[in-house]
């Protein structure tokens, strides 16, 4: 486990020190504030078994306290998350209360309403939420910390990078205290949980309070980051993709959700500057994970060498006959060459995805 | 005041009945096969785009019976060929895959069609009002679309209770491995449940298309209704969603009439609101009212409306 802390670290520190470029350091506190949000996630998802719908509502309303906290009570910066983070938790003993009653299909769904509900609300309010221009900080104007004011991106990066690796340790410290080991079990046999004495619902509120806690910081960092916080930041689709790093990175190991945070940020950004058919992508990728490699990308690399190379090789061939129809579809041709090239491709995908299988 | 009333009791009454179309295959496929099935506004979606594009070619007619069929048999393949594989991991994995089928079923109609809205032309048999009441038209296709609701409604009953297939379909519900002894393909019946359920998604698509327009985003506005609709009424029952339905289309459709601010309710209340709150209309809330009794149904009974007994601890 230390080598991936210390690969984060690595991997957040090196490149702005090697290339100075400001969309370069905006990439890398994207990914940063995702890799907060997912790993918080999957204290739900993957620690509690709790499937959530509305986990941008806590990391949104973290950053529009932390936002109103920031312009009337100069809170410095750098304990601006804890701000967020606070204020989050408190949201969630109030939705908890209701939603963490029950589990599997009715807490989604609940989460779900409570998501939709908060997003409607934000909308209906702009004296408290800045409702379609959102509320705006300006990161520079609080008490400077260490001769650093955070105006420039460079150190408004450092912050972000310094409170994602911190966040990530602590997450990792709590999944190995008792209480995680309370929300196993009542991930995997509540009926037993509650026999010997750990009431199952008690047990998810505490674990969701500690994961709306994580998600105010992330929200916070985001906040940090574009100095705004919108109706975007509780909506739907914020919410969606936090489910989405966790599930596509692995929901059963710790670094998944990084590697998925990593893959996402990079398909959101860097594919789409070249495709405008990345949520296509996406969805099929999300959708393979589920149904061919449930342990997700992070777990791919327990399998052993040879189906490995298979699956990759199969992955390939797929990848190629999706991409080349679509692609033409988008760009307006309809010619048989792309189905030419598409078809076979997806045979061949399928011969060696069930060699995988016979392999297993 | 009593024109208003009769004209929003009846408008209520027609979304209530378009929302159950949607729900009642929803609740079908969770009541049988336990998959809570995010895709499901999505297949709707997808019923207005083929219904739109079968009805250029066509006629309106001809969509209606064909759409409802080439959908359904996705929803069949759907369910063949990946949600099976996935099933005895349990109940998460099927939300899971059911949501990504979303995203990529939102995203391929975004591919064939579009981004831009498509009109949904309504034929001339069922142009124009059908009767005046108090002084106000109430259209002909409204008419229709709760017949067709009511018609589907009675139909979906008379099969589940008094049919042999319908037999089998509420036996393999509760006793799937005593089914398969006597030599029924419980797979199979599952695969027809969960291709019945798209196809009457997609016969709520077809309808419901000329209401509004065909829009990508008209899955996401629909979802979470649907969902509010089958948690209120109770999982996975028919009657409930029924019921949940009818009184979320005549809330809203009330909502948006009304006149009373959220201060006056509450300082009838004998509440104090924020001054950020106090000066919302209900017809500003709308949109919020369906999330709202959400919530107050959760708390005050959290099973819904007509809910059995908790499959979850």
């Amino acid at each position: 486990m230390l080598k991936v802390f210390i690969a984060l670290i690595v991997a957040l520190a090196l490149p702005p020190l090697v290339v100075d470029q400001s969309w370069l350091l905006a990439y890398l506190a994207q990914t940063a504030t995702l890799i907060v949000l997912a790993l918080s996630y999957n204290l739900l998802l993957g620690e509690t078994g709790l499937l959530s719908f509305g986990h941008a509502v806590y990391s949104g309303l973290g950053a529009f306290a932390a936002a109103h906290a920031f312009a009337r009570f100069g809170v410095p910066l750098p304990l601006l998350p804890m701000i967020g983070g606070c204020a989050a938790m408190l949201v969630a003993v109030v939705f908890g209360a209701i939603s963490t009653q029950r589990a599997g299909t009715s807490f989604a769904m609940i989460t779900l309403g409570l998501s939709e509900l908060v997003a409607a609300c934000v909308w209906l309010v702009p004296g408290w939420f800045g409702g379609e221009g959102g509320v705006t900080i300006d990161r520079a104007s609080g008490p400077s910390f260490f001769a650093m004011t955070f105006g420039p991106p460079r150190e408004a990066y450092a912050l972000i990078a310094c409170w994602c690796v911190i966040s990530a340790v602590a997450m990792f410290a709590f999944s190995r205290t008792p209480m995680c080991r309370l929300a196993n079990a009542v991930r995997d046999n509540p009926a037993r949980a509650a026999a010997i004495g750990f009431a199952p619902a008690r047990v998810r509120l505490h674990v969701l309070i500690v994961s709306a806690f994580f998600a105010g910081i992330a929200g916070v960092l985001a906040l940090i980051n574009v100095e705004l916080v919108s109706s975007e930041s509780v909506g739907l689709a914020r919410s969606t993709s936090a489910l989405v790093a966790t599930v596509i990175g692995g929901a059963g190991t710790f670094a998944g959700p990084i590697v998925g945070a990593v893959l996402l940020t990079f398909f959101s950004v860097g594919l789409a500057s070249v495709s405008t058919a990345w949520p296509m992508y996406l969805g099929l990728l999300f959708m393979w994970v589920v149904v061919a490699a449930p342990e997700g990308v992070a777990g791919l690399v327990r399998r052993d060498a040879r189906s490995l190379c298979i699956g990759m090789l199969s992955a390939i061939a797929w990848g190629v006959a999706v991409v080349v129809p679509v692609e033409a579809l988008y760009a307006g041709r309809t010619d048989a060459r792309a189905w030419f090239i598409a078809l076979p491709c997806a045979l061949l995908g399928l011969w060696l995805a069930r060699r995988t299988r016979t392999a297993r | 005041m009593l024109q208003w009333f009769c004209v929003s009791l009846l408008n209520g009454v027609s979304v209530g009945l378009l929302l159950f179309m949607l729900s009642a295959g929803l609740t079908l496929i969770f009541s049988m096969l336990g998959v809570l099935n995010f895709a499901h506004a999505s297949f709707y979606m997808l019923g207005a785009y083929v219904g739109q594009a079968l009805a250029a070619y066509g006629g309106f007619w001809f969509a209606l019976i064909c759409a409802p069929l080439i959908v359904g048999v996705a929803g069949a393949l759907f369910e063949r060929l990946l949600l099976r594989r996935v099933h005895a991991r349990g109940a998460l994995a099927d939300m899971l895959l059911t949501f990504g089928a979303a995203i990529v079923i939102g995203e391929g109609v975004k591919l064939v069609w579009g981004f831009g809205p498509l009109p949904a032309a309504v034929p001339r048999v069922l142009d124009g009002p059908l009767f005046m009441l108090y002084g106000a038209s109430f259209a002909r296709y409204r008419v229709f679309m709760m017949t067709v609701a009511v018609v589907m409604l009675g139909a979906l009953w008379l099969v589940l209770r008094t049919s042999k297939t319908g037999l089998i379909v509420r036996a393999a519900l509760t006793h799937p491995a005593t089914v398969e002894t006597l030599g029924h393909d419980v797979p199979r019946v599952f695969t027809m449940v969960f291709a019945a359920g798209t196809a009457l998604a997609a016969l709520a698509g077809v309808i419901g298309a000329p209401l509004a327009v065909i829009e990508p985003a008209m899955a996401d506005a629909m979802g979470p209704i649907v969902f509010v609709v089958v948690v209120i009424g109770g999982l996975g029952s028919l009657g409930g969603a029924l019921v949940a339905s009818l009184l979320i289309g005549c809330v809203q459709t009330f909502a948006v009439g009304a006149s009373a601010t959220a201060g006056g309710i509450a300082a009838s209340l004998g509440v104090t609101l924020p001054p950020a709150w106090s000066a919302l209309t209900v017809a500003q809330l709308a949109p919020v009212l369906p999330y709202l009794l959400l919530v107050a149904m959760l708390a005050a009974r959290p099973r819904g409306l007509f809910g059995e007994r908790t499959r979850d601890a």
